[in-house]
């Protein structure tokens, strides 16, 4: 049978948050019930102690999906990358 | 017209010249130097980390978005990545326009939206040798709403 209970995401981490998790990339299947950005961050949270560390106050963490910065609560449906990041500091 | 994410230095006086050559219509023109400062002898370095694709994408919709509120001639932002030491520069932004008021307001307004929206992280390091990442500032947020 297909598994069609799993949507397949390459994901990205920059500055702190990507030390924090160890790697700058990867590509995860996401469960089915994992629906919004903000549920990726819970998602990830349980992965180990390093997601835990870098997503333990998500309010200081921004995302972006498709190269486009987007809120918490914004939808992950036909997403192909989404990425986590300290507020910037360019410029 | 144009932004640029690069390692290496860029002149202004070579970028303004090159965004004006040859124009007639062009009655005003603004340039702003970003540089590393060394903070009174606290700050050694910094690394700039940014978000490849993205980088460009979202400076291209600041600079759209520019355009949109005012009647640029011509616009260029260059922005640099890697290591920088002190007295280096870090980001250019040129705007040309027809009168002066809208140069200077499309450049004040680029770099405020660049500095909330495009995704560059800079890393400091001390004299001392520490590393430590810039956290980012109540007042530039306050700064890009001006423009609300």
């Amino acid at each position: 049978m297909p598994d069609v209970s799993s949507k397949q995401m390459k994901l990205l981490y920059f500055a702190w948050v990507r030390e924090r998790v160890g790697c700058g990339a990867e590509d995860v299947e996401l469960p089915q019930e994992v629906a919004t950005v903000s549920d990726v961050v819970g998602w990830l949270k349980g992965r180990g102690p390093g997601f835990a560390e870098a997503f333990a106050r998500p309010e200081l963490v921004r995302a972006a999906v498709d190269k486009v910065h987007v809120k918490p609560a914004a939808s992950i449906d036909g997403a192909r990358e989404i990425a986590f990041f300290p507020p910037v500091t360019g410029g | 017209m144009a932004v640029r994410v690069q390692q290496k230095d860029f002149d202004i006086g070579g970028e303004i010249a090159a965004l004006t050559a040859g124009r007639t219509d062009v009655g005003a023109v603004v340039s702003f130097t970003g540089r590393v400062r060394d903070n009174g002898g606290q700050l050694a370095g910094l690394t700039l980390e940014h978000y490849p694709g993205m980088t460009e994408a979202e400076l291209a919709r600041i600079e759209a978005e520019a355009r949109e509120r005012w009647p640029l001639k011509a616009c260029l932002i260059v922005h640099r990545v890697g290591e920088l030491a002190p007295g280096d520069n870090i980001v250019a932004v040129v705007t040309a326009s027809e009168h002066r008021r809208a140069a200077f307001e499309a450049a004040d307004f680029l770099m405020d939206y660049l500095k909330t929206r495009a995704p560059f992280w800079k890393k400091e390091v001390s004299p001392g040798g520490e590393a430590a990442w810039v956290e980012g500032r109540e007042s530039d947020d306050a700064a890009a709403r001006r423009w609300d």
